[in-house]
């Protein structure tokens, strides 16, 4: 069979108008099923005609999925709200201005203005060989083609490496697991609630998905209790272009100070393994320590303990480490 | 600058209102009774003979229309390109096209094609197929030596002692040449500095691809391609499909961009021509952002090592290079013979020795790119030259304009007879000086090396120069009697404006307002003249030329018409306000309506029923049709050549750069330039910074990645071959850029090209300021792009995972 890409396939959609039909048709369909949010992720895929369900379920006519409101603990963002409007919510942004700020850096405007909060930290690796359709591990096939010597692996991962080298690209998903939310999936009437933490799946788990979402699971919203709110945020992201990217790696952190001193540090890098790192190893050795250059120095150097780079990315040790270390030195900056 | 009434002013360009309300029809949006659509079977191996095809289960998909192979298409002699092959040289390469009802059932059909691929074997770094034992791209040569396709490979003796990635200053090559005294050059320096240089290569990436719709009707070709040039693009399209240009209709109103990569068509349009032929009717060819990528064309990617010598006063007395070309799989590239050729005019060393070959690679096909060479140039030699002058403490700026090309300077490559060829006028100081001021380097100089935070800054200027203006071709307009003036402009409506805007030469030359013009543009049936090709910034001097020398012929067929309804001579007339009168006495006189008419009673020559007898033939057949509408002004453009026409523009840049991230931040850049008359500012200036852009892109993230095992890009996407968008311009002040405004003696209007020369300006400044903030000891990498993880590998001094010239990582 000969191949033919930049053309999506046939396929059936829905545009079910409410959660519960959604739910109803994912279940109906089970792995045929395809859950579209903004498209971004999902078009690549199509156009390519690597990926090709049967169904399509575009949840974009669900208006419940998209509401912001607050909640007795914090905050709580439908899965479907737009990057854009996650960026401009008053509350958000006087809240967990990171988070803002981490959504605005994702992507393009164009793509801010389509693109769901629940998209972006719900989506593929965009590791070249696997987006472009090579049979890998993590596409069902038995090699990796981007960890051998000749293989290109700039931007492949530092971290947690199990047969696939692939990274999570999300920039929202590293500042929603340093402030510790929660997300909330659905299934049939069934609803589970999953700290961000452990949202993400890593290859040694599961090697062809990039979350705990299996077929017929819906994310509805994401819970951001209040712990850290205004709480000094630190993001930043570090990609090649300004125009659309995504990062060769970032960092959120969470840091709690009293007078000078470290009390509670969360922090989290993304870009550097399949799924975002909570470096523990770090907030603990920071815990209790003054607030300044040399425990930033410390913070970084224990960061990349234990990395492990291919041949084209011994950059992104550095670029950890010094990430990790501004985090902790740096005022965080805002939209 | 003379006291023009148009030329110099901006103005609004006759097709703004289509394009910002979407009425202007590129390609791809147009549609033909009964058209069906074609989709394209490519190479999923970088070589690879087709063994067999089974094409039977997709004849038989409802919605199948037809199909062409390679067998179907003329023979093409090696190493040319064909359409359709059955020996692929890289990824992507089109082995066979299928028409249907639709784009999906097209698809489909596709996939139901039974394919066998024999690989063969595969090069993708030129260096390899250079080395001993080396691979070839192709079965018959790795390089064309004259007019031979052959092997040039390096001895295991020009390879001893050199470390990996490093070139055999003396190892075989396909072309050199040289002039002034090489080694006494080199022993008049204070300083001389050697390094290896690596220029990647670039797609073209026009943001609208070549999409191409064809059918036939009575006996002529209808074709609907996305060119650069229109008249120069009838030839082509007429040999795609074996007919006489003459029965071919092109029609293309709008393009959206080529960088050269479309200048008068391209192989791929004869898919859709011969398939619609074979089938009977319209066939649409959409060509996807990965089909442009794969044959889309780019810019040959250079490797080289060069030797420089700086006298202390900061006079170069020497450059010795040699050039390797990565050369795509067909065809002939002298880009990399022109990082020489173009050195030579921007920084006119004393002597100089250009050696080089260029390589067959199993990767795209390669095409003219904006500053085709001299892009690599100015990339490649200014931090050699930013070097050579730091280790002599002058300023950067005091170094260029000590050697800047001056008057009808001379460079490149010498003649049989020894001599070298000379510039029709360079202004370089004057460039340069205009820049300077303009970014304010006298102060900015001083930023050199700060450091803020984590922050370095760093500045940096660069001269390119490139070609600026053709000649030779024809005006055509009509003055009738309405009184109006019909405008025919051949040139091809790409974006950059110079389809309107060299038609103003005409309206300023017959004092018309331009209100009162009308400009017919972008279909070969609107009867227009032989043009000049759109590419290398020809048209702007070209067609001033040409469509002054009408106005020339318009003006005396209005005097001489006077003279006969009002007496005297001719010279007692002159031509202005819209009428021709006697000197003195505008009262006597007739108005151009008036006079319209009159040519038309007269006939002959004045309404375009004689011709004049040097114009091209597609001006003649215009003309011709043309005739009896008014009084005519046509000619030949025979002013004066004085040299080769080339255009210079210095550029200016501040950076910063962050050593924990590696992150380049392009803060501002002005450029200076030299390019005699500015016909109009708005389109003069996006020129001007839409090559700088591009110079941004080579110097800081756009490449391809390819895996080296298996011979495939990688880096397919525009998210991952990184071209800049307007988010990667400097914002937060504006570009600036400003003109010598001194008039090129050699058109009559004194102008000159200048879209080449400004991406050289935008790369060479941007590498040289990224070496000035990072200091000689980690800011030299003689490679671009650079990239965030070059700036953190240097600064850790920790391994790159490739040599310093391996290509494509």
């Amino acid at each position: 069979m000969a191949v033919i890409r930049d053309v999506i396939p046939q396929l059936e959609l829905f545009q079910p108008a409410n959660a519960d039909d959604a739910l109803a048709l994912l279940a109906e369909h089970g792995s045929d099923a395809w859950v579209y949010a903004g498209g971004l992720d999902t078009l690549d895929w199509f156009k390519d005609r690597v990926k090709r369900p049967r169904v399509v379920v575009d949840l974009g006519g669900i208006e419940s999925l998209r509401e912001i409101r607050s909640t007795a603990d914090g905050i709580e963002i439908g899965a479907m709200a737009r990057l854009i409007e996650v960026i401009n919510h008053a509350e958000v942004r006087s809240q967990f201005p990171a988070l803002a700020f981490a959504a605005q850096s994702a992507a393009s405007p164009q793509i801010r203005n389509q693109g769901t909060i629940g998209g972006n930290i719900s989506q593929d690796t965009r590791c070249w060989y696997y987006r472009d359709g090579w049979t890998c591990y993590r596409a069902g096939g038995n090699i990796c083609y981007a960890s051998p010597p000749t293989a290109m692996n700039r931007e492949h991962c530092i971290l947690g490496a199990s047969r696939c080298v692939a990274v999570n690209p999300s920039d929202t998903a590293p500042v929603l697991v340093a402030l510790g939310a929660e997300m909330v999936v659905r299934r049939g009437s069934a609803e589970r609630v999953v700290a961000a933490e452990d949202y993400f799946v890593g290859p040694e788990i599961d090697i062809e998905r990039m979350t705990v979402l299996e077929p017929g699971d819906l994310l509805t919203s994401i819970r951001i209790p209040s712990t850290w709110a205004g709480a000094r945020v630190y993001f930043e992201k570090i990609r090649d272009r300004d125009t659309w990217d995504f990062p060769l790696v970032n960092v959120a952190t969470a840091l709690r100070e009293s007078g000078g001193t470290i009390e509670d540090a969360r922090v989290v890098v993304n870009g550097v393994a399949p799924t975002p790192v909570r470096l523990t190893a770090v907030e603990d050795a920071i815990r209790g320590q003054a607030r300044n250059e040399q425990t930033a120095e410390r913070a970084g150097s224990i960061a990349i303990q234990g990395v492990a780079p291919l041949t084209h990315n011994g950059f992104k040790v550095n670029l950890m480490k010094n990430l990790v270390k501004r985090s902790i030195r740096d005022e965080p900056m805002t939209v | 600058m003379a006291d023009y009434k148009l030329l110099g002013k901006n103005y609004q360009l006759p097709d703004l209102y289509a394009k910002v309300t979407g009425r202007s029809k590129y390609a791809e949006d147009h549609r033909a009774e009964g058209m069906v659509f074609c989709k394209l079977l490519v190479s999923p191996m970088p070589h690879a003979r087709v063994v067999s095809v089974d094409t039977s289960r997709a004849e038989a998909l409802p919605g199948f229309a037809g199909l062409l192979t390679a067998d179907e298409l003329p023979e093409v002699e090696a190493p040319g390109e064909s359409a359709l092959t059955n020996e692929p040289r890289y990824e992507g390469e089109p082995i066979l096209a299928v028409a249907a009802v639709d784009e999906q059932t097209a698809s489909l059909a596709i996939e139901l094609i039974d394919i066998v691929l024999e690989p063969l074997e595969f090069v993708l770094d030129p260096l390899d197929s250079l080395r001993p034992g080396g691979p070839n791209a192709r079965s018959d040569g790795n390089t064309m030596v004259s007019r031979e396709l052959t092997e040039v490979k390096w001895t295991e003796a020009d390879m001893a002692g050199l470390a990996p990635g490093e070139i055999p200053m003396e190892g075989a090559v396909g072309a050199e040449w040289e002039y002034g005294d090489l080694a006494a050059g080199f022993a008049d320096a204070d300083v001389v500095l050697e390094e290896h240089s690596y220029f990647q290569s670039l797609s073209h990436q026009p943001l609208e691809s070549r999409t191409t719709m064809a059918y036939w009707e009575g006996g002529k070709l209808f074709v609907y391609p996305s060119v650069q040039s229109t008249a120069r693009s009838v030839g082509p399209m007429a040999r795609y499909a074996g007919i006489e240009p003459s029965d071919v209709v092109l029609i293309n109103e709008f393009t959206g961009g080529g960088f050269g990569s479309k200048i008068s068509g391209y192989v791929q349009a004869q898919i859709p021509i011969l398939l619609s032929k074979k089938i009977g009717k319209p066939v649409m060819m959409r060509v996807t952002r990965r089909d442009e990528t794969s044959f889309g064309r780019a810019r040959p990617g250079v490797q080289a090592r060069i030797k420089l010598g700086m006298r202390r006063d900061g006079r170069i007395t020497a450059i010795d290079i040699h050039a390797i070309g990565d050369g795509g799989p067909y065809g002939r590239s002298g880009d990399h013979m022109n990082v020489g050729g173009m050195g030579s005019l921007a920084y006119q060393p004393l002597s100089m020795r250009m050696r080089g070959t260029g390589v067959y690679t199993n990767t795209p096909p390669r095409g003219a790119q904006r500053g085709p060479g001299g892009v690599q140039s100015m990339t490649m030699l200014e931090p050699l030259i930013a070097k050579a002058a730091k280790q002599l403490q002058l300023d950067l700026v005091e170094v260029h304009k000590t050697n800047a090309a001056e008057g009808q300077a001379r460079f490149g490559a010498p003649g049989r007879d020894g001599t070298q060829g000379n510039v029709s006028s360079a202004f370089v100081r004057e460039a340069i000086d205009t820049g300077a001021e303009l970014f304010n380097w006298t102060e900015r100089v001083q930023r050199s090396g700060q450091r803020n935070g984590t922050k370095l800054t760093g500045v940096g200027m660069a001269v390119s120069t490139y070609a600026a203006g053709a000649s030779g071709v024809d005006g055509l307009f009509v003055l009738k009697p309405d009184g109006r003036l019909y405008i025919k402009s051949g040139i091809g409506n790409l974006g950059t404006g110079s389809t309107f805007d060299m038609m103003r030469a005409a309206a300023e030359g017959m004092d018309m307002p331009w209100e009162q013009c009308e400009v017919a543009w972008g279909d070969s049936s609107q009867n227009l003249p032989w043009s000049c090709s759109q590419g290398g910034s020809s048209t702007t001097h070209a067609h001033t030329r040409a469509n002054w020398a009408a106005v020339l012929d318009a003006r005396q067929k209005l005097q001489e018409i006077a003279a006969r309804d009002l007496g005297g001579s001719a010279s007692d007339y002159e031509v202005g306000g819209e009428r021709v009168y006697r000197r003195g006495n505008r009262s006597q006189g007739l108005s151009f309506a008036r006079a319209a008419q009159r040519a038309i009673d007269l006939g002959g020559t004045y309404d375009g029923h004689e011709l004049p007898e040097d114009i091209n033939g597609m001006t003649t057949a215009s003309a011709t049709a043309l005739a009896g509408q008014g009084l005519m002004g046509v000619a030949k453009d025979n002013f004066e050549e004085g040299g080769r026409r080339m255009s210079f523009v210095a550029g200016f840049a501040e950076v910063t750069v962050d050593i924990e991230t590696g992150e380049i931040k392009l803060i501002d850049y002005a450029a200076g330039c030299d390019v005699g008359t500015v016909i109009h500012p708005r389109t003069f200036a996006a020129q001007v910074f839409g090559g700088a852009i591009q110079g941004f892109s080579v110097a800081l993230s756009q490449k391809w990645v390819y895996d080296r095992r298996w011979g495939l890009l990688v880096a397919k996407r525009f998210y991952n071959n990184r071209p800049p968008g307007i988010l990667d311009v400097p914002h937060e002040q504006p570009m600036k850029w400003g003109a010598s405004e001194l008039p090129d003696p050699f058109n009559p209007l004194g102008a000159k090209g200048v879209g080449e020369a400004a991406q050289g300006a935008g790369s060479g400044a941007v590498v040289v300021a990224i070496a000035d903030a990072l200091g000689e000891q980690d800011g030299n990498f003689f490679r671009s792009p650079v990239t965030r993880d070059m700036i953190l590998t240097q600064l850790e001094q920790a391994p790159t995972g490739h040599d310093r010239l391996t290509a494509h990582v």
